[in-house]
C-alpha cells in the first residue's frame, strides 16, 4: 500500500512539474518533451487505476502519434513563439478574469453538487467486476456492440478531416523529386553508369 | 428484431448516404485527373470530374430523400439507445436533403466559373448531409455529438474551399476556431448533466430531470445552460453569432447558401429535440434562456442589418433574425409552438435557396459582384430575377399573402396562446424594422437607375430552381396543407414519448 502511495505521489508530482514546464520552457522542443513525459506519468497514474487500457492507449496515441506530430511541427514550421507570446502581458488582465469567473463558477458548482438518486442505476452500462475481466476485455465486448454507431461515426468525421486536409493543402508544387519506382527498375547499367579513364594525375 | 439482433432499417438512409458519399470519394479519385495535374489547383479536367460526381452526389441526396420518407412514422429507437427516427425526425431529414440537394445544384456553375470546381465539393457537402441527418436522430448526447462533429468539420472545410482567396480561408478559420469553442462549451455542459444524471441517453435524461424538476439541481441547471448556448452557437442565434457575417461574406456563395438552409435547419431540429425530449421537464428553467436568445437574435437581425451594403452580410444578420423568429416558437414549449418552428423553417428553406439563387447571378463580365447597389434597375434590365428577388424579400419581411407571413403567423399564434405577448409585440415590431432593408432592396431594383445587366445565360438548372422555389414562396397560401400537416405529425412525435 506504501509503495503504490508513493508511486502515485511520484507520478502526480512529475506530471505536475513537467505540465508547468511545459508552458514554461523557453524552447518550444523542450515544451514537447516535457509533454511526453507528463504523458508517461499519466499513463503511470492510469495504470495504478487499473484502467491499463487507457494508459496503453495514452502512450501509443499521445507520445506516439501527437507528441511526434507535434515535433515534426515544431521543428519543421519557423513558427515564432517569441511573437506569439508577445500579447501574453497585455491579455493577461481580462483572461485571468475570465479564468477567475470559472474558476469561481466551478467552485459554486462542486460545492452544490449533488447527484440524481438515480444516477448510479440509471447508466445504461455497469461497470464490469475488474478482478473478472481485464479492460482491454470490457472495452472490446461493447465497443462493436452498444457503441458501433458511435465507432462508425467517429471513422467517419476523421474520414472528412482527411479528405478536408488533402483538399486544403495538397498542391502542385515546381521542382519536387517524386519516386517513380517504375523508373527505378527499369533503369539499365548503361543509362546509370559511366566508365571514365582516369588519366594519371589529371583528375576528372 | 431479436433481443441481441441488430435492426438497420431506421438508419437506412443514413447509411445509404454515407456509403454513397465513400463511393462518389473514390470515383472522384479514380476517374479524376491524376499525378501532378490532381495536385493543380484547376483545371478543366477537374471541372468535368466535379461536375458529373455533383450530379451523382444529387442522385443521391434524392434517392435517399425517397427513402426516408418511405420510413415508418412510429418512433423506433436503434444502435442501443443511440438512435431515434420518429416523425420529426424524417421531417427535418427530408428538408436537410432537400436543401443539400437545391444549393448542390446551384453550386455547380458558380465552381466551374470561380474556378474551383473540384469533385471533393460534392463529398463533403454529403457527409455534412449525413452528420446533420445524425444529428435530428440523436437520441443521446453522445450521438448527438458525434453528427454535430461531422457536419461541423465538413462546413469549415467547405467555408475555406476557395484556398487561394483569402477571405475565404479567412472565414474557414474564423468559423473553426469558434465552432470549437461552441463544442466545447456543448461537451462541457454534456459532462456536467451527464455528472449529475450518470446516463446520456434523451429517455433516460427525460426520466431524472422530470423527478427532479420541482427543485432543479445547480449542476443540472449549469450543465442545460452550457448546452443551450453550444447549440445556439450552432444555430447562429445572438449573442453567439458573431462568426455568422464574416463566414458567410467571405465564404463563396454556394457555400453561403447552404450554411444558410441545411445546417440551420439541422441544428434548430436539434435544438427543439434537446429541449423538448431530455430537458422537457425544466422548461421553467430553459425558457428564459430561449426568450432572451429570440429577442436578441431579432433584434439583431433588425437593427444590424440596415447599414449593410453587401448582400451576403445582409442575408447573414437577415438569417440571425430569422432564427429568432423561430425560436419563438420554442419558448412557447408545446406542440403547437414545435409546429410553428418546423414550419418556420421550411419555408425559410425556399425563401433563401430562392434569394441565393439570385445572388448567384449577380456578376458582370464573369465576375461575381456582392454589393446592394450592383442590383439597381434591375426590374428594367432582367425582369423576372428582380421579381423572384422582389417576392423573397416581400416573404422574408412577413408580407402576406406570401410564405414568410405564413411562417411567422405560426410562431406568434402559440407564443400569444401561451402567453408571451410582450414576446410576440418585440416579435412583430422588429419584423416591422427589418421591412425596411428588405423593402429597400426592392426600391432599388425597381426605382434607381439601371445599372448594366448581369451575365446571361443563367443556366437551366439555376433557372428551374429559382422558379420553382420562388413560385413556392409565391403560392404557398393556395394549398399549405400538406406542409403544415407534416409539420404537426412531426411536432407530435416529440411530444408522444
Amino acid at each position: 500500500m506504501l509503495i503504490h502511495a508513493l508511486c502515485f505521489y511520484l507520478f502526480a508530482a512529475i506530471l505536475v512539474a513537467s505540465a508547468v514546464m511545459v508552458i514554461a520552457a523557453r524552447n518550444p522542443v523542450h515544451s514537447v518533451l516535457f509533454l511526453i513525459l507528463g504523458f508517461f506519468n499519466a499513463a503511470g497514474l492510469f495504470v495504478l487505476m487499473g484502467a491499463e487500457f487507457l494508459a496503453m492507449i495514452l502512450v501509443v496515441v499521445y507520445v506516439g502519434a501527437v507528441a511526434v506530430l507535434f515535433l515534426f511541427v515544431v521543428m519543421m514550421l519557423d513558427v515564432d513563439f517569441a511573437a506569439l507570446r508577445s500579447g501574453f502581458l497585455r491579455y493577461l488582465p481580462i483572461g485571468g478574469l475570465i479564468g477567475l469567473i470559472l474558476l469561481a463558477e466551478l467552485a459554486l458548482i462542486v460545492g452544490a453538487w449533488s447527484f440524481a438518486p438515480e444516477a448510479a442505476s440509471a447508466s445504461q452500462l455497469p461497470i464490469p467486476d475488474p478482478s473478472q475481466i481485464s479492460n482491454t476485455h470490457a472495452l472490446g465486448l461493447i465497443l462493436y456492440t452498444d457503441y458501433v454507431y458511435a465507432f462508425q461515426m467517429s471513422g467517419l468525421i476523421l474520414l472528412v478531416a482527411m479528405v478536408g486536409a488533402i483538399v486544403l493543402t495538397l498542391r502542385e508544387r515546381e521542382g519536387v523529386r517524386r519516386q517513380d519506382v517504375s523508373r527505378q527498375i527499369n533503369r539499365t547499367r548503361e543509362q546509370s553508369i559511366e566508365v571514365v579513364k582516369v588519366p594519371t594525375r589529371g583528375g576528372v | 428484431m431479436g433481443e441481441n439482433g441488430f435492426n438497420f432499417m431506421p438508419a437506412w438512409p443514413e447509411l445509404f448516404l454515407a456509403v454513397g458519399g465513400m463511393l462518389l470519394l473514390m470515383i472522384g479519385v479514380f476517374r479524376g485527373p491524376k499525378g501532378r495535374e490532381a495536385a493543380a489547383t484547376w483545371s478543366p479536367a477537374h471541372a468535368i470530374n466535379a461536375r458529373s460526381v455533383t450530379w451523382l452526389a444529387i442522385g443521391l441526396l434524392v434517392i435517399t430523400a425517397f427513402i426516408v420518407s418511405g420510413q415508418p412514422i412510429e418512433r423506433s429507437v436503434i444502435f442501443a439507445g443511440m438512435f431515434v427516427s420518429d416523425a420529426f425526425s424524417i421531417f427535418a431529414k427530408l428538408l436537410i436533403l432537400l436543401g443539400s440537394a437545391l444549393t448542390l445544384i446551384l453550386a455547380i456553375d458558380y465552381n466551374e466559373r470561380e474556378q474551383m470546381a473540384r469533385f471533393e465539393y460534392a463529398v463533403l457537402i454529403l457527409f455534412a448531409t449525413v452528420g446533420m441527418m445524425a444529428m435530428v436522430s440523436a437520441n443521446d448526447l453522445i450521438s448527438l455529438y458525434l453528427g454535430l462533429e461531422l457536419q461541423s468539420l465538413s462546413l469549415y472545410v467547405v467555408a475555406a474551399f476557395r484556398r487561394d482567396s483569402l477571405q475565404s480561408t479567412e472565414a474557414g478559420l474564423k468559423y473553426f476556431v469558434l465552432g470549437a469553442l461552441s463544442s466545447g462549451m456543448l461537451l462541457y455542459g454534456a459532462s456536467l448533466v451527464y455528472g449529475f444524471a450518470g446516463t446520456t441517453s434523451f429517455p433516460g435524461l427525460a426520466a431524472i430531470v422530470a423527478d427532479q424538476a420541482a427543485e432543479a439541481p445547480l449542476g443540472l441547471i449549469f450543465g442545460l445552460v452550457f448546452v443551450s448556448a453550444g447549440l445556439a452557437f450552432k444555430v447562429a442565434a445572438a449573442p453567439f453569432h458573431m462568426w455568422t457575417p464574416d463566414v458567410y461574406e467571405g465564404s463563396p456563395t454556394p457555400v453561403t447558401a447552404f450554411f444558410s438552409v441545411a445546417p440551420k435547419i439541422a441544428a434548430t431540429a436539434l435544438f427543439v429535440r434537446v429541449m423538448i425530449e431530455p430537458f422537457g421537464a425544466l422548461g421553467d428553467q430553459w425558457w428564459q434562456i430561449i426568450w432572451v436568445i429570440s429577442i436578441l437574435s431579432m433584434g439583431l437581425g433588425a437593427f444590424a442589418a440596415i447599414n449593410q451594403t453587401n448582400i451576403k452580410r445582409l442575408m447573414a444578420y437577415s438569417s440571425i433574425g430569422h432564427i429568432g423568429y423561430a425560436l419563438v416558437g420554442l419558448v412557447s414549449g408545446d406542440e403547437t409552438g414545435v409546429r410553428g418552428v418546423l414550419t418556420y423553417v421550411a419555408i425559410y428553406l425556399f425563401m433563401n435557396v430562392a434569394t441565393f439563387a439570385v445572388i448567384l447571378c449577380m456578376r458582370r463580365q464573369g465576375k461575381s459582384v456582392e454589393r446592394i447597389d450592383d442590383l439597381s434597375g434591375l426590374a428594367t434590365t432582367q425582369p423576372l430575377l428582380a421579381a423572384a428577388l422582389a417576392i423573397c424579400m416581400f416573404s422574408m419581411s412577413g408580407i402576406p399573402p406570401l410564405a414568410g407571413f405564413f411562417g411567422k403567423l405560426y410562431v406568434f399564434l402559440p407564443a400569444i396562446a401561451a402567453g408571451y405577448y410582450g414576446l410576440a409585440v418585440i416579435g412583430v415590431l422588429t419584423s416591422v424594422v427589418s421591412a425596411f432593408y428588405y423593402l429597400r432592396v426592392v426600391k432599388i431594383m425597381y426605382f434607381d437607375e439601371p445599372a448594366p445587366a448581369f451575365d446571361q445565360p443563367i443556366g437551366t438548372a439555376m433557372c428551374i430552381v429559382l422558379a420553382g422555389t420562388s413560385l413556392f414562396t409565391l403560392l404557398f397560401f393556395v394549398y399549405p396543407a400538406p406542409l403544415l400537416g407534416a409539420a404537426a405529425v412531426a411536432a407530435a412525435a416529440l411530444f408522444a414519448g
